[in-house]
């Protein structure tokens, strides 16, 4: 059976891989979306930590012995304390001033670390090999999917929706989403609002090391990882909505969907196709598919 | 008084009409008083491991082996990062020539980039010596008289992997191509010769440059059922390209035919994922003495092994440089005529020699990869499996379309 000239197997094949790469841009752009939804930092060196992240897991392995599954422990920890200090020292000067000043520090961050990372290790990457509890295929009957993609999607689903539960389900979600809308007041309950915001924002950056480290067996941890997605992940947060964490979710999911349909049908436009979503919803709804009009 | 007055003015002013025509030749001779080189390459995208800052270090290499200077006048070598972006390259092309008087333009990686540099070079008439790029229309199509390949381009790995793949058993192929200039070139070059072999092209898919998932891509081939992928790209493509077919599995039930592979992409991949892969490549360090001896002398300043775009801008560099030494002039048009005249003999070609169309003339390389077991030491990835001479390499007079060579 054929859907538009292409084998219904090849189709669904695509579609899962769609989903695969629909649950990174989730988690990337959820990261992304509790910084600036919550904080109001455009963040762009989120890419860098993610690169930063996926590098930790690496070195973990190769001079450390710290196997993969430690690494989406440690990982996180490293690159979140990384965050809080970024935050505390270089981010908390900047917060009176105009937000353009927090966007350009972050992204002189990010050309710094990638510089720095390329210096040291050159564009070409290096090897990551996957868990061996994930090694392997499963034959699908359609395609033959990898042990390790299917779980990528599994781990991606289960950050994304504990984040959302602890952001707007939980006291501690609640009292963060009432400091950064209004901080004087909830500082004069007592609540200490600053280090809600360093420990926020350690947290974002603690989701884009899981991310690299979830990447890190499938593209080559290179220097570039993170500049080759951060531009897709920020339209995925401007589509969905820059302050909503569901929204981003979702609309990662889909838009990885979308993207594995282009490059069936079109593949020339793949890298673009985004990027067209996002100026028709910018037009149509400015404030994204499911934010909300300040 | 006044005849030896006279004698003695007129001998003064002949004197000092002879030194200044002297000292105005001598400035006439080398422009600006200085030799400069620049490279313009990818400096920190996809294929900096291949070209970039490497490159530039070779090129310091061969400007050392002349001792830094030309007849008093030093050389310098300048760099710039085009981003594998063409008008970034042309433009800064354009700024060098008319500001910075730059004699010799080297292109690094990326044809894209190489042939809007080789147009520039054209228009202000400098000499353009494309290194790091594959596509054959800079000596076919586009060819011109300022512009000479040194390395390597799509028709000769076509004709080398190509045929080797096909003589192998592979006779249907599915193209995993990159969508610019170079990857269609290289799709095109080998399918004639696939074809001319023998065997079919069942399909293709273009993907856009410095992807980072091409496990749709890979898809498509899969269901299309060829033998042979072949991959019409190169380096950061190429590695992911390899990786996530060894993780699809489709390594199980089609061969993969790198079609422009670098030694730092084996490195990168591992011999254990690339071992028994036939590539195509103008140069290789562990190939005889002479070259390991510059490879290991390289390795000593960046502590990798050099990639044969690395050994190529040395080569160039050099040659080059002998040229200005032996007319004692760095004028394009002289030094071309020099270059087009004089042989190539040097740690990356011997008897090489640049032909009517501006190609570089040399033998090439076709190799297989190692298995980790055989390979004796770091860097020691390939077997020379067949020298393909100069005379069979390359686009044929018959074959050709530029009009500078008929």
């Amino acid at each position: 059976m054929d859907i538009f000239g292409i084998p219904l197997q090849a189709f669904l094949g695509q579609l899962l891989l769609g989903l695969v790469n629909g649950s990174f841009y989730a988690m990337l752009s959820l990261g992304l979306a509790v910084i600036f939804g919550l904080l109001g930092i455009v963040n762009f060196a989120h890419g860098a930590l993610y690169m930063i992240g996926a590098y930790v897991a690496w070195i973990g392995l190769e001079f450390f012995g710290i196997n993969y599954w430690l690494a989406l422990i440690v990982s996180p920890l490293v690159v979140g304390a990384l965050g809080v200090v970024v935050e505390r020292t270089l981010l908390k000067p900047l917060y009176k001033l105009d937000p353009l000043y927090g966007l350009l520090l972050t992204f002189g961050l990010a050309l710094i670390a990638e510089g720095l990372f390329r210096e040291q290790f050159g564009v070409s990457g290096q090897q990551y090999n996957v868990p061996e509890l994930l090694q392997g295929a499963t034959d699908l009957g359609f395609m033959i999917l990898p042990n390790y993609r299917a779980w990528v999607v599994f781990a991606s689903l289960v950050v994304c929706l504990s984040t959302w539960f602890v952001i707007e389900k939980t006291r501690l979600g609640s009292y963060l989403r009432a400091g950064t809308e209004n901080p004087a007041l909830v500082q004069a309950f007592g609540i200490n609002v600053p280090l809600m915001v360093m420990l926020t924002y350690g947290a974002g950056a603690g989701l884009a090391a899981i991310a690299g480290v979830l990447a890190a067996p499938v593209i080559q941890v290179t220097p570039l990882m993170g500049s080759n997605l951060i531009i897709v992940v920020f339209a995925v947060v401007v589509i969905g909505g820059m302050g909503s964490i569901l929204g981003s979710i979702i609309t990662g999911l889909s838009l990885g969907l979308v993207e594995g349909l282009t490059k069936v049908f079109y593949p020339e436009a793949s890298s673009i196709v985004v990027f067209v979503i996002m100026a028709i919803v910018l037009i149509v709804r400015p404030a994204g598919l499911f934010g909300k009009e300040k | 008084m006044i005849f030896k007055f006279n004698k003695l003015s007129a001998a003064c002013a002949i004197a000092a009409t002879t030194l200044m025509g002297a000292v105005g030749a001598a400035q006439a001779q080398f422009s600006g008083d200085v030799i400069k080189v620049g490279l313009i390459t990818d400096m920190s995208g996809l294929y900096a491991d291949i070209d970039g800052p490497g490159g530039v270090e070779a090129i310091r290499m061969a400007v050392a082996d002349l001792g830094g200077a030309i007849a008093g006048k030093k050389i310098e070598v300048l760099y710039a990062d085009h981003q594998n972006k063409a008008d970034v390259a042309a433009a800064k092309a354009r700024e060098w020539f008319d500001t910075q008087g730059v004699d010799l333009l080297i292109g690094g990686s990326n044809s894209g980039t190489s042939l809007a540099m080789a147009k520039v070079a054209e228009e202000k008439k400098k000499v353009f010596i494309s290194v790091g790029a594959a596509t054959s229309a800079l000596t076919n199509e586009q060819c011109n008289p300022y512009t000479i390949h040194w390395a390597y381009d799509t028709v000769a790995l076509a004709k080398g992997t190509g045929n080797a793949v096909v003589k192998a058993g592979g006779k249907n192929w599915y193209f995993l191509t990159a969508d610019y200039a170079f990857g269609a070139a290289l799709q095109n070059d080998t399918t004639t010769v696939v074809k001319a072999a023998g065997g079919n092209v069942v399909g293709s898919v273009k993907h856009p440059l410095s992807a980072s998932d091409f496990s749709s891509f890979l898809l498509q081939a899969q269901s299309s059922k060829a033998d042979i992928l072949g991959l019409a790209n190169a380096g950061g493509d190429t590695i992911n390209s390899i990786k996530a077919a060894a993780e699809f599995g489709i390594t199980k039930t089609m061969k993969l035919a790198g079609l422009l592979v670098f030694i730092s992409d084996i490195h990168a991949l591992g011999l254990k994922t690339t071992q028994g892969m036939y590539l195509t490549d103008s140069w290789y360090w562990n190939r005889d003495a002479e070259t390991r001896a510059w490879g290991r002398k390289y390795f000593e300043k960046m502590k990798r092994m050099p990639t044969s775009v690395q050994a190529g801008d040395y080569s160039a560099a050099y040659n080059y440089l002998q040229a200005v030494k032996a007319i004692g002039t760095d004028d394009a048009d002289k030094t071309l005529a020099q270059l087009k005249k004089a042989k190539v003999n040097d740690i990356f070609a011997k008897g090489g020699f640049v032909r009517g169309d501006g190609r570089m003339v040399h033998d090439m390389y076709l190799m297989q990869v190692k298995s980790p077991d055989k390979s004796t030491e770091p860097w020691d990835y390939y077997n020379v499996v067949q020298t393909i001479k100069g005379e069979d390499a390359w686009t044929t007079k018959a074959d050709s379309k530029c009009a500078l060579w008929k």
